[in-house]
């Protein structure tokens, strides 16, 4: 028994070092949505196009759309806007969410950098950004036909990000629908 | 030119340490005496080329040599000079080489003060370290090298040191911190060669002491340290975090105290063999795992050196070696355990098990704390976080426990305690403890309750200090010129408690008493904390070395006496852009006063942040005092009593 | 004697604190956070300390300058005005941001191992002290007793008829 006692410590370093070892691959800042599988929070916010228009998350049902976070300040988001303007023209549903940003300086930008979107919601004050869970700009939401957010990615969506984890499940998506 | 002297250097003392890993310790089995003596010249050549290598980074960082990637990163022409030197080990490549120069000097140490030692175990203990010293070696070489060139585009100027080390912390901070992860090598080292030899007697026990205690005296300064820079550096008064980086440090200090207190038994009484064994593999193992955690990047940390995945692999499979490796020999060769009771009852020897289970109780579970959003990751149940309330919610009963048992602790003897002697001393403290506990916080009580952490508190500081006290009476009355009778093992002991109880004064009263107040002020404003008075006169822009600043003025006043004029800033600095809040502080072991700067708001007024910590500089105070007792301790005259024991070198294990 | 010595230091020593037993005033300056009522004030630094800043490198939104933590922390004030408990507080954010920003971590089957296996570890070590210690085994001397064999020949020895 007592020899036997004498082992237990290299088992459980044993136990610990695989831990260790799979740890290495993860990245323990990746933070998953907590809204995965859940309804687009309910919202009810201008447009930017036109602010006499009132958007709400009824503007999202019927098609698969990514929603991207997106704000003038944001110095990923640049790197990020050839991607997406290119996901819009092979037809891809892409809404904008302007978060904490200026209007008129979001306007300019989209007239100069070309514009994505459908249609852009202004979240001034970040509330809907909040109830998303935003943690900062660019994040990038799928969100299927009926409303339901399926998938999340915290930071640029480039063409790596998109061939890798986000066009299958966007097939699938639009698959379902049908 | 420099740099690739730096680079060879390095190359050489992995040859050296190859070498010193293999040869005294084949030496030892075969009994050729001249390959056992070659450790000690080996040691000596190890440190003289990585001290080599270690100067020609610092004369790199003089030089400002950007076209050393490592320098680029964390220097600046601008950086003064005293921090260009501390630079050296500011980020991953140079603190590793720093390990191993402080290795290297151990290991040299070792060489030095074991002439009372057998050689073969010397020997042996060399070779260990040489070891290690190899695996350290190939990491820089292989995976770290902190001469890597950046030629041809070597940039003209560097990207600056993080400001928040450019601050005497960073000077000496780590390098105490090292010295004391590091000195565990060398109980480490005893335990293999011990493992190895099948001896492990009181006199193994004996010879280890003065390095267990050593290393641990600088571990305990590290991480004090530590806490105190975090303190008045990060700008918003708190100094524990219970961070994954922090932990790292925490642990390893948890098991060489129960170490420490083993290994007293297993001198004095010849028992705890195994667990002594096992813990000094252990507290190496942990600083061992504590700079792997650190460096890979697995844990999220405001410390952490940047990560790359083939440094974790690279670590992870020298852990395995070290680690698994040593486990095994123990699992192979460790002592039995005994089947006869040499002890019972309270007796010393069931004290320091007491002890023994609460440190490593602790240990185990900041373990689990530290490493289980890891696991729950790789398991697949989420990102889960675990902080400050779950270890403060383990950690402080264990601590009230472990304070309890100390001042039993005192009045235990070996083998056994008749349970009427230790009854008989214990109610006058305990009686003392309590009034104090219960009755003072009414009289401190602040605006809201009474504070049932204060009492608490002063309840375990009162045991403690009044069974210290009455321990001391009892072995020298109030004759105070018996104390020079006393050893400095026993009166290392009695400082290292005390101030362990003026520790746990300090984090317990600076918890329940502390006032904070962020506040909205306009030049003029006052305000009053915990009866002092706070004007704010204004904000100032001052230019430093390398930035630019705001600087608040803020005079304290009690009773309209002046107390202390502060200066808070708000720093910009210049290379890299970084924002820093320089608190000001007023330090009294009584209270601190504690003022940081914060955002400007609207119509010129300013948020600010007025605290008052009553005893927090306790915490630091008690932490030194430990430390020296174990420095005492260390220097017992028993350790030094090297000529009388110089006969019998020549015995064969 | 030395008894109240003591008590007399430590008297001495901790009557300073008296000082911090009177209010705290603030005049022209204001709260940066205001509250309608002192209970809120600390039950909002108890949940800043608690909750962890998202993006940040292991911070508690207390801590913390980031702009989402600037925001949670002015929905934790907003909702603390309006009378939700912690858990609903915690629960609203946890919803958004996932149990991540929980510095306590929840109770439940994912954390069992987390909060039991410490306090099994000190029962188990409480198990081995009282094992080793008090079982009631006498102990063995072990210079003075003698074991059978030897006192068998110490009886052959000493001439004696062995009993």
């Amino acid at each position: 028994m007592n020899r036997i006692a004498l082992f237990v410590p290299l088992v459980v370093f044993a136990i610990l070092s695989l831990f260790l070892l799979k740890g290495l691959d993860r990245d323990p800042t990746e933070l998953p949505s907590a809204l995965v599988g859940e309804p687009f929070p309910s919202f009810t916010l201008p447009s930017l196009a036109n602010d006499q228009e009132i958007l709400s998350e009824r503007d999202l049902d019927s098609q698969v759309v990514l929603v991207n976070v997106w704000a003038t300040w944001c110095f990923a988001c640049r790197i990020e806007h050839p991607m997406l303007n290119q996901l819009a023209a092979e037809g891809i549903a892409i809404i904008g969410l302007n978060y904490k940003d200026q209007d008129q300086q979001a306007i300019q930008w989209l007239k100069q950098k070309g514009n994505p979107y459908v249609f852009n919601i202004v979240d001034a004050q970040g509330s809907l950004g909040f109830d998303l869970g935003v943690t900062g700009a660019p994040e990038t939401y799928l969100v299927d036909a009926q409303g339901i957010i399926r998938y999340r990615r915290v930071g640029v969506v480039d063409q790596r990000v998109w061939d890798d984890e986000m066009s299958s499940l966007y097939q699938q998506l639009v698959g379902e629908m049908e | 030119m420099i740099a690739e002297l730096g680079h060879f250097a390095l190359i050489i003392a992995l040859g050296m340490a190859l070498l010193q890993s293999l040869v005294p310790m084949i030496g030892s089995f075969k009994g050729y005496s001249s390959w056992m003596r070659l450790g000690s010249s080996l040691s000596m050549g190890q440190l003289f080329f990585v001290a080599i290598s270690f100067g020609c980074l610092a004369i790199a960082f003089l030089n400002d040599d950007f076209s050393l990637k490592y320098v680029s990163q964390h220097s600046n022409t601008a950086l003064p000079d005293h921090y260009k030197i501390s630079a050296v080990w500011a980020a991953h490549e140079g603190s590793l080489l720093l390990w191993a120069l402080i290795l290297a000097g151990w290991t040299l140490a070792v060489a030095l003060f074991s002439r009372s030692l057998p050689l073969v175990l010397t020997a042996r203990i060399l070779s260990v370290l040489g070891a290690i010293s190899v695996g350290f070696a190939l990491f820089l070489l292989l995976t770290s090298n902190p001469f890597e060139r950046l030629l041809p585009m070597a940039p003209m100027e560097g990207a600056d040191l993080n400001p928040l080390l450019q601050d005497i912390g960073l000077i000496i901070h780590p390098p105490m911190l090292y010295m004391g992860y590091v000195g565990f090598a060398v109980p480490f080292a005893f335990a293999i060669a011990a493992l190895i030899g099948g001896q492990f007697d009181s006199a193994w026990a004996r010879w280890s002491r003065p390095w267990i205690n050593l290393a641990w005296v600088f571990l305990t300064i590290g991480i004090t340290l530590g806490s105190w820079w975090a303190y008045y550096e990060l700008g918003w008064g708190g100094w524990w975090f219970w961070d994954p980086v922090e932990n790292a440090s925490l642990m390893p200090w948890l098991v060489g105290t129960a170490l420490m207190h083993s290994v007293s038994a297993t001198e004095k009484r010849g028992v705890f063999r195994s667990w002594t064994l096992l813990l000094a593999i252990f507290a190496f193992s942990l600083s061992l795992l504590g700079t792997f955690l650190v460096r890979s990047g697995i844990l999220t940390s405001v410390h952490a050196f940047a990560s790359d995945p083939e440094r974790g692999v690279f670590m992870l499979m020298f852990l395995a070696i070290v680690i698994g490796g040593s486990l095994m020999l123990f699992a192979l060769r460790g002592p039995a355990m005994r089947k006869v009771a040499a002890y019972s009852g309270w007796s010393r020897e069931v004290m320091l098990l007491i002890n023994n289970v609460i440190l490593v109780s602790s240990m185990t579970m900041i373990l689990i704390g530290t490493l289980y959003p890891l696991v729950a990751d790789v398991l697949e149940l989420g990102k889960i976080s675990v902080g400050p309330p779950y270890f403060n919610f383990f950690f402080v009963p264990l601590t009230v426990g472990l304070v309890i048992a100390v001042g039993i602790a005192v009045f235990t003897q070996w083998k056994s305690t008749e349970s009427r002697l230790i009854l008989s001393k214990i109610p006058v403290p305990l009686l003392l403890a309590i009034i104090c506990g219960g009755v003072l916080p009414f009289y401190l009580a602040t605006e809201y309750s009474f504070s049932i952490t204060a009492g608490l508190t002063i309840f375990m500081t009162v045991w403690l200090i009044a069974t210290i006290a009455a321990d001391l009476i009892d072995k020298i009355g109030i004759d105070l010129k018996r104390v020079a009778k006393l050893s400095y093992s026993y009166l290392g002991m009695q400082l290292a408690h005390t101030g362990l109880a003026i520790c746990v004064l300090g984090v317990g009263l600076s918890s329940a008493y502390d006032q904070t107040r962020e506040l909205r002020m306009a030049p003029g404003d006052n305000a009053m904390i915990a009866g002092y008075e706070f004007n704010f006169s204004g904000v100032n822009p001052v230019d430093g070395p390398n930035f630019t600043a705001f600087q608040a003025q803020i005079a304290v006043t009690k009773n309209n006496q002046l107390v202390a004029n502060l200066f808070p800033e708000k720093r910009h600095y210049n290379a890299g852009g970084q924002v820093m809040t320089e608190a000001a502080i007023d330090p009294s072991l009584i209270r601190d006063i504690y003022v940081s700067l914060g955002e400007p708001l609207a119509n010129g007024a300013w948020a600010l942040s007025l605290q008052v910590k009553p005893f927090v500089r306790c915490i630091w105070l008690g932490a030194v005092m430990v430390a020296i007792g174990g420095l005492l301790a260390a220097t017992d005259r028993r350790y030094r009593r090297r000529k009388k024991i110089q006969a019998n070198n020549k015995v064969a294990l | 004697m030395y008894l109240l010595n003591v008590l007399l230091a430590m008297a001495i020593f901790l009557m300073p604190l008296a000082q911090f037993a009177e209010p705290s005033k603030v005049w022209a300056s204001t709260e940066v956070v205001q509250f309608s009522d002192p209970q809120l004030r600390d039950r909002y630094y108890q949940l800043v300390q608690e909750l962890r800043c998202p993006k940040c490198q292991n911070q508690n939104l207390a801590d913390s300058n980031a702009p989402i933590s600037t925001d949670m922390k002015a929905q934790i004030h907003s909702m603390l005005e309006a009378q939700n408990t912690d858990d609903q507080i915690k629960q609203h954010l946890v919803s958004r941001y996932s149990e991540f920003i929980l510095y306590r971590p929840e109770v439940n089957t994912n954390t069992w191992f987390l909060w039991l296996a410490p306090l099994c570890f000190v029962l188990f070590g409480a198990v081995i002290i009282w094992r080793y210690a008090f079982s009631g085994r006498r102990v063995k001397s072990d210079t003075t007793e003698l074991t059978d064999k030897q006192q068998q020949q110490l009886s052959e020895l000493l001439g004696e008829d062995d009993q």
